[in-house]
């Protein structure tokens, strides 16, 4: 009995010291697959309680697309379950700027740039929440979570190949997208920041 | 290697997934070809821009209390191992490509590779693609009634096939039409249902994919995938409907197909 409760224990440290340094990784994901923050949040609780339970069956190769592919089930459960269309929503609407915390760090940006830069964040954050599917998936694994081609494709469940195609697209359009949105953007000045 | 070789690998090559050898080829044909130079030239600066612009999202700090929390405590004398390491980047093609020097024929392995070991993952892929396709505005009907004696006749001709049309309101799932669309290069029929707001193509062609005994189920970007073959026929269903739902869909169409006992 107390070897069973040690070994319970000692799986939860494992999984712990395992999955979570991963958290931010599992949260960025999810927000650009759920959009609002709350399901987002919800999204990563179930994924961490699913991927619990499936830890002993857990034989590697990287905890972080493993965890990746567990959570994007958990979206498109949700998805299915909810019956819901996607629909390509502002991004930022309703949101508070401040729970978007962008991670770059970069010395010193003198404080034009920095406006510039977060503008232009917000803008290329729209531009990805407004793509398709599977090439937001594809486009943010590559370049949000920093996965390899062969990670992608484990978490996508598609081949290689498609991966590569994906992210051509998901470029594609990206960059026709954004000439637009430079174009009409209005620039962001000091004190019209929301 | 020409301009169509140089065009495939340049996304690898700024993502670091190409070998020292290939990204040789790529960049030495970059030097001499001012369009594919231009080309990563964007795509470079793009990657720039984005890995500059903030992209990641941290996690607040209430979600990750809430996790933890979630999680059942380790108690503190026990101390485990840690064996996980940061997974490590590996090049795709690293592996196989050593020593090959034609990135052509690297790139027309890659696509037989892929058709041939997963065709059944690529027409699902298509499928999905086509039913994304169709539910944007005005792409969903060619041939829009209810009425399956109009929708059945309007596919002659069109698809080699005489795919069964079966009126199903009084089971809950409303006939909306036909469509012609195309997956893996062949013309394929597509039957238009729908159940409440939700819309149920229904794929159907003398080969599409590889033939298998009962229903293969797969989620596909939160789309419920359906792929069973019967009377000759392969038949894909595709819908945001719940999976237990689009099994009834499929059971239904199935008995309509197939009906028991003699008749």
């Amino acid at each position: 009995m107390t070897g069973d409760a040690n070994a319970e224990q000692d799986k939860a440290r494992r999984f712990r010291d395992a999955a979570l340094p991963y958290l931010d990784d599992v949260y960025a994901l999810a927000r650009y697959l759920m959009r609002g923050s709350a399901d987002a949040e919800d999204a990563v609780q179930e994924c961490y309680l699913r991927a619990l339970r499936h830890f002993d069956s857990y034989r590697g190769p990287a905890m972080k697309p493993w965890l990746l592919a567990i959570l994007r089930n958990v979206c498109n459960a949700d998805f299915a379950r909810r019956g819901k269309q996607e629909i390509a929503a502002d991004y930022s609407e309703g949101e508070p700027a401040a729970e978007q915390v962008p991670m770059w760090q970069e010395p010193q940006p003198s404080p034009e740039t920095a406006l510039l830069r977060e503008q232009d964040g917000a803008t290329i954050r729209r531009l990805i929440a407004e793509l398709p599917p599977p090439y937001r998936e594809a486009i943010v694994l590559r370049e949000v979570n920093d996965l390899s081609y062969q990670q992608i494709a484990e978490v996508a469940g598609v081949p290689v190949g498609t991966v590569m195609s994906r992210l051509a697209r998901a470029r594609s359009i990206l960059r026709s997208a954004w000439n637009v949105a430079e174009q009409s953007a209005p620039r962001m000045t000091p004190g019209s920041a929301p | 290697m020409n301009c169509a070789d140089c065009e495939l690998l340049l996304h690898p090559l700024i993502d670091g997934e190409l070998d020292a050898v290939h990204a040789r080829d790529v960049e030495a044909h970059a030097a001499t070809c001012a369009g594919c130079a231009e080309k990563l030239k964007t795509l470079r600066a793009m990657r720039e821009a984005m890995a500059g612009a903030g992209l990641k999202f941290a996690a607040p700090a209430s979600l990750r209390s809430r996790v933890e929390a979630a999680l059942p405590q380790p108690s503190a004398d026990i101390i485990a191992p840690r064996k996980f390491s940061q997974p490590s980047r590996r090049t795709f093609f690293g592996g196989f490509a050593a020593g090959a020097a034609l990135s052509g024929a690297i790139a027309a392995t890659l696509a037989v590779g892929v058709f041939r070991s997963d065709q059944n993952q690529q027409v699902a892929d298509e499928v999905v693609s086509a039913h994304i396709r169709s539910l944007q505005a005005g792409h969903l009907m060619d041939v829009e009634t209810s009425d399956q004696h109009t929708v059945k006749p309007w596919f002659d001709g069109r698809v080699d096939v005489a795919p069964p049309v079966i009126d199903l309101t009084a089971q809950g799932f409303t006939l909306l039409g036909g469509r012609l669309d195309y997956i893996d290069g062949e013309p394929v029929a597509s039957v238009v249902y729908q159940r409440r707001k939700h819309v149920i193509n229904l794929f159907v062609a003398q080969r599409l994919g590889i033939a298998h005994a009962g229903a293969i189920a797969e989620t596909i970007q939160g789309y419920n995938v359906r792929h069973w073959t019967e009377q000759g026929l392969d038949f894909w269903a595709v819908s945001d409907l719940a999976g237990d739902e689009l099994d009834e869909f499929v059971q239904k169409i199935s008995a309509a197909v197939h009906p028991p006992g003699p008749s």
